[in-house]
């Protein structure tokens, strides 16, 4: 059993390992890092309230508000009755328990996975839990990433570990250069199309391969973030030089003798050479073009140069029921080639692309540019301090001039809890990660695609990609 | 949550089955933020009817309660759990329960005692012959008694352990306490810490 050779998911399991389960029974995790937001908090700490138990490591406990926040007027009390009581339950709770808490308007408040990795808490190798399935973005440092759910937040408040069980590995392998216009975004969503929404159940992804491995941070959150529409349990990239670079020096990364002690044990990390891996899969990523989806789930996508298949095209036909009701909700016909597709809104945010790199990126196409007629495009930075930095570097004059709105922090019209949403009917292009039926909107059609395309497709009306704009 | 072995409580007569999870709390309860204060919730609609049965005087304090088959199916949601818990009910008896229902009881400190149809209207007749009569549950022995009458029922072990020792989930992960601490002890100093809060 010794030196057998080991994935960078076994290892942050065996290193979390407080007891080993007997009989079938699961294995009881230790938790570094818990984040909590205001939707599945409130019960949690109701159930600690009624057992008389305190929040048993505060120290690694932090909790924001994002879900429910406005992202215009936020000094003006919250409109709607529901968002307001649970935010006002995490204040009320945050304050009770003594949990570090950062409120709408304070400069750290935000999308909870990105509030993580900004403040240098999301590291190589720890566990982090959050009632929220997109906790699978802070597997990018090399973290074992799971969402969770209002009970298991009340277990981990209470005692700091999570009982799990056992998962599978899947290597996803992208070789390759990735071609200019070509993003992490599409890779995911080229990944998710390969091998279906189910396909990464019961498995811990780990991206690997040179186009991985060249990806910045903000790129690798990105393909981390969505692991969750492949049905998986977490995603995770092996830590690198990328990764350290990004951590250090954030405000609370190790520093002096820590940081060296902490990257001595983060190179151990990376998946053993020999390991092996329950299931693999390839991709090419010289080969991979700009992707979108025309579906009402995440892996209904094709390249934007295709067209919208048909129903025929489908084998299964659990796949091929699936296009034709996707069909008729996104109100769209077989063969329409994807780039005629014209949008009402198009929306840049979420915690798969509302870091600062992504609003870079976008602002980058569209300066100088003139925003096409009718559409509305929303700009909403991931967090306050995202905000910050993008006014500092003047991205917010780019994006006003351009016609966008330039919007406070929070997961806005990713689902719509807020009044940031699509009328019935409406399509937006939409950086977010969910393309469900009326996820934006009651009957609201979201076309999933990258901040590239969101930026494109700004400009020009229809779907497009930052190449269609020079042959205009 | 506490331990139970015996307990006496009055019993109530529900005489019907496939009483699903939207009749013992309907969706819009769903809204509320805490974990209890479900009490007026239960049954919501039903107790808008005089001649339901917990609207009668004799059994409004009833914690023991006795209803047909199929109780606790539809919507896994636990509120069911705790909308009978808040209201007093210590034990549901019926001939059969939902899965889910069944297991979020018992991780509520409920007890879902499975009994024979036949067991079931014996209890029945019984209460309803002396409305406000108390029920003995006594979950070493697995029996539920009315005066004279008792009747045995089912409970999985481990949900009976779970219960005698008065054991949550969470509790029972406590009961590894030394381990975690152990462990915590172990954790190298650079591992990230929310406070005190550096910006
Ligand atoms: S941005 Fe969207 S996906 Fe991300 S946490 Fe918020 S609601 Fe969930």
């Amino acid at each position: 059993m010794t030196n057998k050779p080991l994935t960078l998911a076994e290892k942050v399991w065996n290193d979390h390992l407080v007891t080993k389960g007997e009989n079938g029974s699961p294995d009881l995790l230790y938790i570094d890092l818990h984040l909590v937001h205001e939707v599945t908090s409130p019960q949690a700490f109701d159930g600690l309230r009624l057992a008389g138990r305190p929040v048993r490591r505060l120290d690694l406990t932090i909790a924001t508000e994002d879900h429910n926040t406005p992202t215009w007027d936020i000094d003006k009390p919250i409109a709607d009755l529901t968002s307001r009581t649970q935010i006002n339950a995490l204040r009320t709770n945050a304050e009770e328990f003594g949990v570090r808490i950062h409120s709408l308007g304070d400069k750290e408040q935000g999308i909870v996975h990105v509030v993580g990795p900004q403040l240098g808490l999301t590291m190589p190798g720890i566990t982090v839990v959050c009632g929220d399935s997109h906790t699978s973005t802070h597997g990018a440092f090399g973290a074992l990433a799971m969402g969770i759910g209002t009970s298991e937040v009340e277990h981990v408040l209470a005692t700091q570990t999570l009982p799990l069980k056992a998962f599978k590995t899947m290597a996803i392998n992208v070789e390759g250069t990735l071609r200019p216009g070509v993003t992490a975004k599409d890779i995911i969503l080229a990944v998710i199309a390969k091998i279906g929404t189910g396909g990464g159940q019961g498995y811990v992804l780990e991206y690997r391969g040179s186009a991985i491995r060249a990806l910045s941070m903000e790129a690798r959150m990105t393909i981390c973030n969505m692991s969750i529409e492949a049905g998986a349990r977490a995603g995770m990239v092996a830590p690198d030089q990328i990764t350290y670079d990004y951590l250090q020096g954030r405000a609370h990364a190790p520093a002096g003798a820590d940081w060296d002690s902490a990257v001595a044990y983060w190179n151990t990390l990376p998946t053993d050479d020999g390991a092996k891996f329950d299931a693999e899969v390839f991709l090419d990523a010289n080969t991979l073009d700009p992707f979108v989806t025309w579906g009402t789930n995440p892996g209904q996508g094709v390249s934007l140069n295709d067209t919208v298949p048909s129903p025929d095209d489908f084998t299964d036909p659990n796949d091929k029921a699936a296009a034709v009701r996707a069909l008729e909700y996104m109100d769209l016909k077989a063969g329409t080639r994807m780039k005629d597709i014209a949008v009402n809104t198009v929306f840049l945010g979420s915690c798969t692309n509302s870091r600062i790199e992504d609003l870079r990126a976008a602002a980058a196409i569209i300066e100088g540019k003139k925003k096409a007629d009718g559409v509305r495009f929303m700009v909403v930075p991931g967090s306050a301090r995202v905000r910050l930095q993008a006014e500092a570097e003047g991205l917010d004059k780019i994006f006003k001039d351009f016609g966008a709105e330039w919007r406070f922090a929070g997961c806005s019209m990713c689902l719509g809890m807020n009044p940031d949403q699509l009328a019935p009917g409406e399509r937006s292009a939409s950086t977010s990660n969910r393309n469900f039926e009326g996820r934006q909107g009651k009957g609201a059609r979201t076309h999933l695609v990258s901040p590239l395309v969101a930026a494109a497709t700004a400009i020009r009306g229809t779907l497009s990609a930052p190449a269609d704009l020079e042959s205009n | 949550m506490e331990k139970f072995e015996v307990f006496t409580g009055v019993g109530a007569p529900l005489r019907r089955s496939n009483v699903d999870t939207d009749q013992i709390i309907p969706a819009v309860y769903l809204k509320r933020i805490t974990k209890t204060g479900f009490e007026d919730a239960l049954f919501a609609a039903w107790r808008n009817d005089p001649e339901f049965v917990l609207n009668q005087a004799a059994y409004a304090a009833a914690q023991v309660l006795v209803a047909g088959p199929d109780f606790g199916t539809g919507s896994s949601r636990e509120h069911a759990v705790w909308a009978l818990r808040d209201y007093g009910f210590k034990c549901v008896l019926s001939s059969k329960f939902a899965d889910i229902f069944r297991g979020n009881s018992g991780k509520q400190g409920l007890i879902a005692g499975e009994i024979t149809e036949a067991d079931t209207e014996a209890l029945w007749v019984a209460l309803e012959a002396n409305p406000g009569a108390q029920i003995t549950v006594n979950l070493i022995e697995q029996t539920a008694t009315i005066g004279d009458l008792s009747v045995h029922f089912e409970i999985d072990e481990y949900t009976k352990w779970r219960l005698l020792e008065g054991l949550d989930d969470i509790g029972l992960t406590l009961r590894d306490e030394q381990a975690i601490t152990d462990f915590e002890a172990k954790r190298p100093s650079w591992m990230p810490k929310t406070l005190p809060a550096k910006h």
